[in-house]
């Protein structure tokens, strides 16, 4: 995974609520069985709407993307974070996000940034005189370039695994003797290979 | 000290390793897999040169792709994926309940169905509605793709704790209103993120009186709240349910078991973070009329006006839904017409809820402006109606009867709507484009549905006595 440290781009806004996986990434192109190239996908149904945000040229380019509140509502599907890392984005901005979409964004190499609503209007504002933002995940700030600077809140070993760019799985076999003597204290209730119908 | 809850309790048995400030390793006892989510785990496994550890506490089946008419698979991109979940199954020895075995399902429907969901478990598979399983009194969640490698290499899992949340439903509920009335009335009221960050507790006189199948259904939808599980303390409903069933325990192992079992509940004195009343005597039959679940009246009310909203933020997105779903704010519910019928999916495509579409649509017959289906949950639920003789009630009233599998609830197959239809759905999901781009989907209880079929438009199903 690609380490994230510090993200500077134009930030893109699609301010809706609830903006469900479906929407990001729909379930004709869930047939793929790659992980890669999902980008072109990305809101298929709204890019069809000649005044859907992402459109906007002010927004080409960005890296970091400002939405709505329950951000990636739905289906657990982790598509939805590879579509948007492929097309670009590397930062969510938003009050809040579903529960899987966030696990599956870390994993993804995006960083999902809950910031209430205060904040939020105060970013929205700023980018309004000027589109441009600093995003910096080893010290958990972001500044504008008119002087804004807002700290945030983030899971510790969600911004290690970011900053680094770390494998969870490489990780969690290091643990294997804790997980072998979990195992040999709860034996395992069936054996699906021979479940007899 | 306090009590502990149903959740704290089957959180502690499975933390395998915790260290401060991270999440707690914990341990999966059972991994179910389908076709869409696994693909690139699998690939991941490959290229680290890694084995699934646990094959004997994992499972798989094919739902999403595969089309539910006989004959053939046509689409040549979704039989290359179920292809690879055949060739990966037999690479890492992971068992495969595939099309045509008889044991084929929707993922959430199968596992019960063979007796391998069962109380006090951790269960995941990468689907959102694995929640389904709760209703067992597991901790049951949906995980990423990610998550599924991990679980495969680890057969553990790194979790933040959730916080709890209690949804009491008191009263007895009244004729003509189901499981899935009470769960959408519940997303309604605490919104589709009310339970964003919680594991949810269903509990209550209504819930102790439902059947699994209801509370499966209800368990199912936790996650249109934004909950990633919901759970129902085990009892003797719930052991009758799995007894006798293939990966039950026999003999003396049951007996242990169901002791073992029957702890399973929350202590009275143990607290939630948050619990949440709901009063069912006075509930009604709902229907949603927007674009997420919880955009939902009761079937008696109107389609609300936008500018009702106090949040600027809801208004605009009801303004939207309208448009998107082709409605007029202050329209009754029952005089929408509709052009679809969808019986099936997760939540409402087992044996009680075909029986009970049954009931209402045998000898009547089909709107002629209306093309419905009925999609069974899995192939033994679709054997088990043919044997009941529902298949010839539905066909004899007009209804399509298919083979097993998700179908239009997302429409990954060829069962989609086309831009601009209306269907009346037993699925969870009223996204745009859910059911096919531009589709509008109303999501409503099997035996609404079964009514909505037959009148054209939505009907109150209280009213057909
Ligand atoms: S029936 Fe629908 S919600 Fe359930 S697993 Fe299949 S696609 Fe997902």
């Amino acid at each position: 995974m690609r380490e994230l440290r510090q993200v500077t781009s134009v930030v893109a806004i699609i301010d809706r609520p609830d903006i469900d996986t479906d929407q990001i990434i729909p379930k004709q192109f869930l047939k793929r069985i790659e992980r890669t190239g999902y980008g072109q996908f990305l809101f298929y149904d709204w890019m069809k709407e000649p005044d859907f945000e992402l459109h906007k040229p002010d927004f080409k380019g960005a890296e970091i993307l400002l939405a709505g509140r329950n951000f990636g509502c739905g289906s657990s599907r982790e598509h939805a974070a590879w579509a948007l890392e492929d097309y670009g984005f590397r930062i969510v901005i938003a009050p809040s996000y579903s529960d899987i979409f966030r696990s599956n964004s870390v994993k993804t190499g995006i960083a999902t940034i809950t910031l209430p609503d205060a904040e939020l209007a105060q970013l929205k504002a700023a980018l309004a005189q000027r589109n441009e933002l600093t995003v910096d995940m080893e010290t958990l700030t972001i500044t504008h370039p008119d002087g804004l600077a807002i700290t945030f809140a983030f899971d510790e070993f969600a911004q290690e695994t970011l900053v680094h760019g770390l494998d969870d799985i490489a990780r969690t076999l290091k643990r294997d003797d804790a997980i072998a003597a979990y195992e040999a204290a709860t034996p395992g209730r069936f054996d699906t290979r021979t479940l007899s119908t | 000290m306090a009590g502990t809850t149903l959740f704290e309790k089957i959180w502690q048995a499975h933390v395998v390793d915790e260290k401060p400030g991270e999440p707690a390793l914990i341990y999966i006892d059972l991994h179910l897999v389908h076709e869409v989510t696994s693909p690139q785990a699998f690939e991941g496994l490959r290229l680290a040169g890694r084995p699934v550890r646990r094959p004997d506490l994992t499972i798989a089946t094919m739902d999403h792709n595969v089309p539910t008419e006989r004959g053939p698979i046509t689409d040549l991109i979704a039989k290359a994926q179920l292809d690879a979940l055949r060739a990966n199954c037999e690479e890492f020895g992971v068992p495969l309940n595939a099309t045509g075995s008889g044991r084929e399902g929707i993922v959430h429907v199968m596992g019960p169905e063979l007796g391998i969901t069962q109380p006090g478990m951790t269960i995941v598979c990468g689907d959102s509605h694995t929640s389904t399983h709760g209703a067992f009194g597991a901790l049951a969640f949906g995980i990423g793709t990610s998550e599924v490698e991990h679980v495969m290499a680890t057969q553990t899992l790194l979790q933040s704790r959730p916080k709890t949340m209690q949804i009491r439903f008191s009263g007895t509920l009244p004729f003509g209103v189901t499981a899935k009335d009470m769960v959408l009335a519940a997303i309604g009221k605490i919104g589709v993120d009310g339970g964003v960050g919680y594991a949810i507790e269903y509990a209550g006189e209504a819930i102790e009186t439902l059947s699994m199948e209801g509370r499966m259904t209800i368990c199912n939808m936790s996650i249109e709240a934004g909950a990633r599980a919901g759970m129902v303390a085990p009892d003797a409903t719930t052991f009758a349910y799995i007894e006798g069933r293939p990966g039950a325990p026999k003999g003396a192992a049951w007996d242990q078991a169901v002791a073992r079992w029957s702890a399973l509940k929350s202590d009275a004195d143990a607290t939630f973070d948050r619990i949440v009343d709901i009063d069912v005597t006075t509930l009604t039959p709902q229907v949603t009329w927007g674009t997420n679940p919880g955009m939902v009246v009761p079937v008696d009310g109107t389609v609300p006006d936008p500018a009702d909203f106090a949040d600027p933020t809801d208004r605009e997105a009801a303004e939207r839904a309208l448009q998107y779903m082709g409605l007029e704010a202050g329209t009754p519910v029952t005089e929408i017409t509709i052009d679809r019928v969808f019986i099936g999916s997760c939540t409402n495509a087992r044996i009680e809820d075909l029986r009970a579409a049954a009931t209402v649509v045998r000898g009547k017959h089909v709107a002629s402006t209306v093309r419905a289906m009925v999609v069974p949950g899995s192939a033994k639920v679709k054997h088990q109606a043919e044997q009941e003789g529902l298949d010839k009630v539905f066909v004899d009233a007009g209804f399509e009867w298919r083979e097993a599998g998700c179908s239009m609830c997302l429409g990954m197959n060829p069962d989609t709507l086309s831009p601009g239809e209306r269907c009346a759905s037993t699925s969870n999901r009223n996204f745009e484009g859910r059911q096919g781009s531009g589709g509008r989907t109303h999501l409503l209880s099997p035996t609404m549905a079964a009514a909505a079929a037959v009148a054209g438009r939505f009907v109150d199903v209280r009213e057909l006595g």
